[in-house]
């Protein structure tokens, strides 16, 4: 059909085009579903005097927060108060991913574990763990705690300057002291020292061929650094040990049974997952790449630094993100047993203001937050792992 | 090898060891091969003998059964009176009380389904029609209006029969949606491409929880003076809206997982592009997402707990209420652990079902 | 072409579910044939599902005694469980037609959430609980304690204030669950439990050794629990207002349940116009003229809803004190019925 021209297809049979309209009509219905949405909303929030705008988080929030990383009374604007709920969430978040990475590796581990024993028990670890609605969880631990722990006056006292009781757990910890700044500075320096050494030891063997033993010295960097600095200070041991006073535990560090259960049940249920997860990518190098680097004369500590976590890795580091983002999104359950992270403050916020629409608003831009610089980091990873594929 | 020849037939001949075989091997081999593992088995064994004993002495030999709750608070063990007391609470909520034998009918209904479902011989035509069917009946049982059967309104809906209605309609209504959002994503249209990849990022970024704190106190705000929408309806959407984001995910996977052979040789054929999808991709694509669509489906079975926090009468706000209720109050891992064998259960023979079927699937294609 | 059907069965069944309503709540309550109320999701004594998931309270018989008002039939009610957070949007999105969520009435509710207050069903005022053998005579002595406290609610900024005038630190303990949160005092995660003091009364009572317990002198506020309806629905308001007034009125009328067959061929004035033999008042509000006889004949009078739910008879024990009839008194007084 050589007399074909442009002009003389019908638009609505030129595929281009046709995308065009359809794109078209689809925006269209959304902007429409939209519009009909927000003139309702509006016309709504004006019928029943509902205030809106951003105006009541400078205003003074009037309630209490049971624990803060920062500063914080009944006097402060809304604002802080969301902020202080946003730190513990993240607080609560770290230490949950530091704590199912490590245990869910353990578990992961376990279950590929020749003893028979362990593997098994590790495998009806993960599936009761996976199969048990989190929150179900979070409310038992939670009750649990309170309903079996002892009152602070009756406090169990396992060991020297550790003392448990249904207002959480109080340990003894290092008093304050000018030299733990100038430790962490060394300790940070120490960081920078181990990866230029690494970064130097890899120059070196590639061009000489000489291994250099960077783990050890890695190792000995880090915690010799800072114990040079304490030392220097002249080593302080003062330790600030809690006491009963009045009502409560004073001194030392204390974290509440909302803390507690909820990091708790967020972290077996992660772990199971993460277990899971370890295990697959373990399991996805296969055995001859392990029978490979015995027979070109690599160490045991060599083939499972190069050879296998290079290649696990891989396989693990998707699946275990989702997961650290999972547990991060699952925190906000912390709602139901009372711990102040920034849903639960959020939620009081929409209760005392009455701006429904705000508050979630800001809920769902808080999380969207985390997830989205998740997302860039797992995009750098993934383009990292690209390159290193051949 | 050269030597396979005679290790066969030496293995005829010649006996194993007996520390290779019999309990003894067994053990050996499996607990105690190793300083490591004899230290780690003696260890576990050790832990095993501390936990289980009080734990089967509190659960089983000193606990009660059927008392009162005065008298539960004299037993030193569990009291599993809290939940043979008030059983059908926990499992039905508020549905009137002489008519629960419906809600358990269409639970009955469900299982079956299910059950038939799992076998993938059955698998035709007819099954759909049966689900049709079930589900019809299930709505029916549960609402009534028809066939004599005294209607029950949606409040009273409550317990297992809501938690299962949440999850099953939930993934039923999410799962269309889920695979046009996943059809968009994967669109050469980039506006669309773009609609779709907005919502399904935004979806998968933020907790559930904020999404029904939306469908349960914004939504109403959302619609014209004086139209209400049921509040477990409110739940639901959020659920779907949820779950099919979660599905898009997990059908692009499979709609990713096409040889590009398959796309050529269906426009050499001059499908179109809804033919093309229908008759080509799609039936491929979907099988081979099966096993993670039900490991979506347990996740939609256990994140329909969340509900509890909204104020729906869920399993587990039955069994708080109950908790709640000063007679019983104290008995919470009673409780507690009742409920979480119920979704144990539930998911444990999803899960189970999940990867038969994945073995099933894999050794197909070879 | 199926997911067109599936599409159109879908619409049908989220319109089927919905339901449209813009007449005034009276009709439309009328026209749908029960009342929905927003209540407590468990309460015990004010609104609690029972072992049969049966609702039982004095919200709940505040909310039945509606029914019997408008259908002549106590047992017209659905009730939605809400929480804190859920109940003013529930009942400005006209989800509920009324709220019997002990509700405490406060100027920016009636105002600026466009709500209306009735008539007070159960006068309150916010106390502290405390264990007997922390040894505290007053809640000035309260510096440094741990006080359970449900979020979102009037009472967390009762207490926050009251511990800021008195230049005291405290430790708030937070969960939006009722039973939760009292569970959690009983067990001893809290030193405090502060609430209204009917319900800490309550909760003493019912706990596993209330003798452990004391109630400190202190009262740090008023609150008066009432219904709440929709702002600009007069007559509708009226319909709830004179409901819970009827109740009162009931009561020192002398008439209960069991007698007002009997009160029907009374010769006072007064119980005439209230039963509606004299006919009337029933008809100014739009209601039958029996609508009181039907309120009394199936509900109770408020002496009789209170004894049933929180009296002394029951668990919960509590004096009638504040909620005695004016002429004991209280502060239960009813508006003349004429």
């Amino acid at each position: 059909m050589a007399d074909t021209t442009t002009e003389k297809i019908p638009f609505w049979l030129d595929p281009k085009k046709r995308a065009i309209l359809f794109q078209i009509g689809v925006f269209c219905l959304v902007a429409l579903l939209a519009y009909y949405l927000v003139s309702n909303t509006l016309t709504n929030l004006k019928r029943q005097h509902i205030a809106t705008g951003w105006g009541f988080l400078h205003k003074e929030s009037a309630f209490e927060i049971g624990e803060s990383m920062i500063p914080y009374s009944s006097a402060n604007t809304y604002a802080r108060a969301l902020l202080v709920g946003a730190l513990n969430t993240v607080k609560v978040s770290f230490i949950g991913i530091v704590l199912s990475v490590f245990f869910g590796t353990l578990i992961g581990v376990a279950r590929l574990s020749s003893n028979w024993l362990v593997s098994k028990l590790a495998g009806i670890f993960i599936e009761v763990m996976q199969d048990i609605p989190v929150l179900l969880q979070l409310f038992f631990w939670y009750a649990i705690f309170y309903e079996t722990f002892p009152s602070p006056r009756q406090a169990l006292h396992p060991m020297a300057g550790l003392y448990l009781c249904n207002r959480g757990v109080a340990m003894a910890f290092l008093s304050p002291h000018p030299a733990h700044k100038y430790m962490l500075l060394a300790f940070l320096a120490a960081l920078v020292l181990s990866y230029a050494v690494y970064r130097w030891a890899r120059q070196r063997q590639a061009r000489k061929g000489l291994p250099f033993p960077v783990f050890w010295t890695s190792l000995a960097l880090i915690i010799g650094l800072p114990l040079a600095v304490w030392l220097a200070f002249g080593a302080p041991m003062q330790m600030d040990v809690p006491k009963l006073v009045g009502f409560n535990f004073k001194g030392g560090i204390s974290f509440s049974p909302e803390f507690i259960a909820l990091l708790l049940g967020l972290v077996l249920y992660t772990s199971a997952f993460v277990a899971e997860v370890v295990r697959a990518g373990i399991q996805s190098v296969g055995k001859g790449q392990t029978e490979a680097a015995k027979a070109i004369g690599l160490k045991q500590g060599q083939i499972l630094n190069l050879v296998i976590l290079p290649q696990a890795l891989r396989v693990i580091i998707p699946p275990l993100t989702s997961q650290m983002l999972n547990l991060t999104k699952n925190s906000s359950l912390a709602v139901a047993i009372g711990f102040p992270d920034f849903v639960s403050v959020a939620n009081t916020t929409i209760n005392q203001t009455g701006q429904s629409i705000e508050g979630v608003a800001l809920i769902m831009a808080v999380y969207l937050i985390f997830s989205l610089s998740t997302s860039v980091f797992m995009n750098w990873y993934n383009k990292r792992a690209a390159l290193v594929e051949r | 090898m050269a030597g396979d020849a005679t290790s066969i037939a030496a293995a005829d001949t010649l006996k194993p060891p007996s520390t290779r075989k019999g309990v003894v091997g067994w053990v050996r081999a499996n607990l105690f091969n190793g300083v490591f593992n004899s230290i780690l088995t003696l260890v576990t064994l050790w832990m095993l003998y501390k936990l289980v004993p009080p734990l089967v002495r509190w659960a089983f030999i000193d606990s009660a059964w059927h008392t009162g709750g005065a008298a539960c608070h004299k037993v030193s063990g569990a009291c599993w009176s809290v939940v043979t007391q008030n059983f059908r609470f926990i499992i039905f909520g508020f549905f009137p009380y002489d008519m629960q034998w419906r809600p358990l009918v269409a639970m009955l209904i469900l299982f079956a389904l299910l059950f038939f479902s799992q076998n993938r011989k059955y698998w035709n035509r007819f099954l759909l029609y049966a689900w049709i069917a079930g589900l019809f009946a299930m709505g029916l049982l549960m609402k009534g209006g028809l066939f004599g059967l005294a209607p029950v309104d949606s409040t009273q809906w409550g317990g297992l029969p809501l938690t299962l209605l949440l999850s099953v309609f939930g993934l039923t209504a999410a799962y269309p949606l889920g695979v046009i959002l996943a059809l968009g994503r994967q669109s050469q249209m980039s506006g669309l491409r773009t609609l779709c990849i907005l919502y399904i990022e935004l979806i998968r970024g933020v907790p559930l929880i904020s999404l029904l704190f939306m469908a349960s106190i914004i939504f109403p705000l959302f619609l014209p003076e004086g139209v209400t929408i049921n509040k477990i309806l409110r739940a639901q959407v959020a659920i779907i809206l949820f779950t099919a984001a979660y599905i898009a995910e997990v059908v692009r996977g499979g709609l990713q997982g096409m040889a590009r052979g398959q796309y050529e040789a269906a426009e050499s054929l001059g499908l179109n592009y809804y033919l093309t999808m229908r008759l080509i991709i799609l039936p491929q694509a979907l099988k081979i997402v099966i096993p993670p669509t039900v490991s979506i489906l347990i996740s939609a079975f256990k994140d329909t707990s969340l509900v509890a926090i909204i104020a729906l009468f869920d399993l587990l706000k039955t069994s708080q209420s109950v908790l709640s209720n000063p007679e019983w109050m104290g008995f919470s891992p009673e409780v507690y652990v009742f409920i979480a064998v119920i979704y144990f259960l539930g998911c444990f023979s999803m899960s189970n079902y999940s990867r038969k079927l994945e073995r099933e699937l894999s050794t197909e294609e070879y | 072409m199926k997911m067109t059907k599936l599409c159109v069965l879908a619409l049908a069944a989220v319109f089927m579910l919905s339901t449209v309503a813009l007449a005034g709540t009276l009709q439309d309550v009328r026209a749908k044939g029960f009342i929905q109320a927003g209540v407590n999701g468990g309460v015990f004594g004010f609104s609690m599902p029972d072992k049969k998931g049966v609702w039982k309270g004095l919200d709940v018989d505040t909310a039945r005694a509606i029914a019997a008002a408008v259908f002549g039939d106590a047992s017209k009610v659905k009730y939605v469980a809400l929480t804190a957070v859920q109940r003013l949007p529930a009942l400005q999105s006209g989800e509920i037609d009324v709220l019997c969520r002990n509700t405490t009435q406060t100027l920016t509710r009636d105002t600026v959430n466009g709500l209306n207050f009735a008539h007070v069903n159960f006068y309150d005022g916010q106390g502290f609980l405390v264990p007997k053998k922390l040894g505290v005579k007053s809640a000035k002595e309260l510096d440094g304690a741990t006080v359970c406290v449900l979020p979102g609610t009037t009472t967390e900024l009762n207490a926050a204030d009251f511990f800021r005038s008195h230049g005291m630190k405290w430790k708030p303990v937070v969960i939006e669950n009722t039973s939760e949160l009292n569970k959690a005092f009983f067990a001893g995660r809290c030193d405090v439990l502060t609430s209204d003091s009917s319900q800490l009364a309550a909760q003493r009572s019912v706990s596993p050794n209330p003798a452990n317990y004391v109630l400190l002198p202190e009262i740090i506020s008023k609150e008066p629990l009432a219904p709440v309806v929709r702002h600009g629905d007069d007559q509708w308001y009226d319909v709830v207002n004179w409901t819970v007034m009827a109740l009162i009125q009931a009561e020192e009328l002398g008439i209960t349940s069991k007698n007002v067959d009997q009160m029907l061929k009374s010769k006072d004035p007064r119980i005439k116009r209230f039963l509606g033999v004299t006919p009337g008042l029933g008809k100014a509000l739009g209601l039958d003229n029996k609508w009181a006889y039907n309120i009394v004949k199936q509900v109770g009078n408020y002496g009789e809803i209170f004894d049933r739910n929180v009296g002394p008879k029951t668990k919960l024990g509590l004096q009638r004190g504040l909620n005695a009839l004016w002429t004991k008194g209280g502060l239960m007084y009813a508006a003349p019925f004429r």
